[in-house]
């Protein structure tokens, strides 16, 4: 494998501390070294990227994407997908169950990562925590962890049944997995879609109320609390209420593994945000209230928040043209989650650089154990974006690398212009170059 | 909404949102918030206007142009109405419905409409089950769309006519409205008003003609949160004291078809909400009673009160076509807005 240098760029490693002018050296898939600029030792033959003026980072980890393979790929392919992800800067992504078959056995699992699938990024495999996600029989953990996968969850098909959770937590701690909970007790939320408030009201829509996500979050630390294993690791999938925050820091406070993601809808966007019926404004969760939306800011300011995941969830364009009760739930996120963090996140509410990128990749990558990735310490993957951090630019969802279009951010302005994604030490997207 | 959300620390910077691009056409009716004042007197005009007019004469208004009802719901009355008073402007009109076209196959509402535009329709009259469906026609087409009710949402036309209805009886001859025309009026509404498209439609559009609206009903069918949904709206649980305030009390029915698996015990309903001819005597002897329909006699209230001198039901019906005259012929005016030959 060629060797890659990176000259000239501002390295922004948080997990590693480092904040400075650095070369990086990329060998077989690794990161092989570090110096001030111009001090590398073994550079003879590597191609050379000129950095000068952009930001290194480690790639990006998004912990919740639906790459719709096997089975849904009119939607989107994993090769696709990827391409959208290594595009937002992403070198490695955890894929989501629910495809058609749902994903769980080792077999499907293996086929996700195998190298027919086209992959440009690193592709992590969450499994079903119970056969067919139907909520009801436990798949062997064990075989699917060797197999790859790096958590369980039911995603979208809650498991309400306490008995059950109970033996999913403590089964996927054994094996040193973490069990993520798409938080929604779904006997409040029948035909619903959107947030239940006086806007559902007066659209004449039927509301998930917000207790539906906090009771289950609520419900689920009360097992983690009764199980007293500390390998017990519940993850928080996609939180949107106040309640549900709050449920998070307190299980923190005493001491559990709980842990929670956001997704950037969820802190930018409200119920407002629907409209006359905008259906890529409809996903589930759905848009809060604008108090929930302040709570997630506040949430990630104060640390509260372990990382920014996506949910990307491509749909067709036909499937998103029809009536919104009928819409299926979900946005495409892999290509404007770099671009709104920076241009909200960093450049309105001041969170440092470091902290932003960290939400972005360290801290994910360190919530489901993905070993060397996430930082760029002398040994790790070279898992490399390369930005320019005060670039702006517009959003337009058409010209995307994803299948899909379907997001509510078309024509939104952008912060931070990817110049290079690079995944364990090959290039997976390069932009144009500035005029 | 969240009781546990923490007041926000800092003013920040927050992304807008962005205004509506409703309606693209500006010959639709999607909601009654499609219409200022202005738009609104002139469209009560109109169907003053045309109800006078020579029954021929008329004719000549719309003479062959084409209009299409889509139907994804049974109606009586809206449909009706609505092809009577396109008919009476001399239009062509063609009415596709759920069962016995191609929506049983799998057209979507998209295709469908499209298909109706390359047919020649000039306007799509929509009913539709599902909340919101008008904007989505609307968006796909850009041909003027009326909303003839979407789902819980809203139906506009019904709520214009209700207002015919009520400006005859309380303010006789007045022409055209203003914020002050409904001062001092209170608007009983009554029953099933979460499931209901019309008390939506009314909510909108009487308080902005300064009425007071108080909405009454179960908290299941009811929620708190209605009170919120606008200016001039207010909660009053008790039946009887609801009467008392008000000088129109518009009844509706529950909606079966809407209620989801929701269990409702209709002996106490009827006891706590049906208008008798007892509960109307003793406490509101001057009111007029609407009711949208169809009616369930016996249910929301006594076939005694809906065949009664207080009941203005079929009033409505017939204020129906002259209402649906006037924004028919609004649709198909170039440069609507205010629309209109007059």
């Amino acid at each position: 494998m060629t060797a890659l240098v990176i000259r000239g760029g501002h390295l922004i490693d948080p997990a590693a501390g480092v904040d400075a002018l650095k070369d990086i050296l990329l060998k077989d898939g690794r990161v092989a070294e570090i110096a001030a600029p111009g001090k590398l030792k073994a550079v003879n033959g590597a191609e050379v990227l000129d950095a000068t003026g952009l930001t290194v980072a480690p790639g990006l980890v998004d912990i919740h994407v639906h790459l719709r393979e096997p089975g849904q790929t009119h939607k989107e392919t994993i090769a696709t997908g990827t391409a959208a992800a290594a595009a937002g800067g992403f070198t490695a992504v955890a894929a989501m169950p629910n495809t058609t078959p749902p994903n769980d056995s080792p077999e499907i699992t293996r086929w996700m990562q195998a190298a027919e699938r086209g992959a440009v990024v690193r592709v992590f495999p969450i499994a079903a925590a119970t056969r067919g996600l139907k909520g009801e029989t436990l798949n062997d953990y064990a075989a699917l962890k060797s197999a790859g996968a790096v958590a369980v969850t039911d995603d979208g098909h809650p498991i309400l049944k306490d008995n059950v959770m109970r033996e999913v937590l403590s089964a996927a701690a054994r094996v040193g997995m973490s069990v993520i909970q798409h938080a929604e007790d779904t006997r409040l939320t029948q035909g619903a879609s959107m947030n239940l408030g006086s806007m559902s009201f007066m659209l004449g829509l039927r509301g998930m109320p917000h207790e539906a996500e906090s009771n289950l979050v609520e419900r689920d630390i009360r097992l983690v609390t009764e199980l007293r294993d500390s390998r017990v690791h519940l993850h928080v999938a996609h939180t949107s209420t106040a309640a549900a925050l709050a449920a998070v820091r307190q299980a923190r406070r005493s001491g559990l593994r709980v842990t929670c993601e956001v997704a950037p809808h969820h802190f930018l966007l409200t119920e407002e945000h629907v409209g006359f019926y905008d259906t890529n404004a409809k996903m589930n969760p759905p848009l809060r209230s604008a108090a929930d939306r302040d709570a997630m800011i506040e949430a990630i300011l104060d640390g509260v928040v372990d990382a920014i995941a996506t949910d990307h969830a491509p749909h067709a364009v036909h499937e998103k043209e029809v009536e919104f009760d009928n819409a299926p739930n979900g946005i495409t996120g892999l290509e404007t989650a770099l671009g709104l963090s920076l241009r909200w996140l960093h450049k309105e509410w001041k969170l440092p650089l470091g902290r932003v990128l960290s939400l972005l990749s360290a801290q994910p990558a360190a919530l489901l154990g993905m070993k060397g990735r996430g930082t760029l310490a002398v040994g790790s993957f070279a898992d490399v974006v390369v930005f320019d951090p005060n670039a702006e630019w517009t959003y337009r969802a058409r010209e995307g690398k994803s299948k899909a279009h379907n997001s509510p951010f078309d024509g939104w302005t952008m912060q931070g212009k990817i110049r290079w994604t690079i995944s364990e030490g090959r290039i997976s997207f390069t932009s144009s170059l500035p005029e | 909404m969240s009781p546990t959300a923490t007041p926000a620390r800092r003013q920040l910077p927050l992304p807008p949102v962005a205004a509506s691009p409703f309606p693209y056409n500006a010959c639709s009716l999607l909601s009654v918030q499609d219409l200022t004042l202005d738009a609104l007197s002139h469209v009560l005009a109109r169907a003053t206007a045309l109800e006078n007019q020579d029954p021929l004469e008329r004719t000549r208004i719309l003479a062959k142009r084409r209009i299409a009802l889509l139907f994804y719901e049974s109606s009586t009355r809206t449909r009706t109405s609505f092809e009577l008073a396109a008919k009476s402007l001399g239009a062509d009109t063609t009415l596709v419905s759920s069962l016995s076209s191609s929506i049983e196959k799998g057209e979507s509402l998209k295709d469908t409409g499209l298909t109706l535009r390359a047919l020649g329709a000039e306007a799509i009259i929509l009913r539709h089950n599902s909340s919101g469906a008008a904007w989505l026609l609307e968006r796909e087409t850009r041909l003027p769309v009326l909303n003839a009710g979407d789902g819980m949402h809203e139906h506009p036309t019904q709520a214009l006519l209700d207002l015919r209805t009520i400006l005859a009886h309380l303010r006789p001859g007045v022409e055209a409205v203003s914020a002050e025309t409904l001062a001092g009026i209170t608007v009983a509404i009554v029953g099933d008003i979460l499931h209901s498209r019309v008390a939506r439609s009314n909510m909108l559009l009487l308080p902005r003609l300064g009425a007071r609206v108080l909405l009454c009903g179960p908290t299941a069918l009811l929620p708190e949160l209605a009170a919120a949904a606008g200016p001039g709206i207010a909660i009053e649980r008790n039946f009887e004291s609801a009467l008392r305030q008000s000088q129109v009390v518009m009844m509706l029915r529950i909606q079966a078809e809407r209620l989801a698996g929701m269990q409702l015990d209709l002996e106490e309903y009827k006891a706590a909400y049906q208008l008798t001819g007892q509960r109307l005597a003793a406490f509101a002897p001057n009111a007029i009673v609407l009711h949208p329909g169809p009616i369930i006699r016996g249910l929301e209230l006594t076939a005694g009160v809906a065949d009664g001198p207080q009941s203005v039901i079929l009033e409505q019906v017939r204020n129906g076509v002259a209402i649906r005259m006037a924004v028919v012929e609004r649709a198909l005016t170039a440069g609507a807005g205010k629309g209109g030959r007059a």
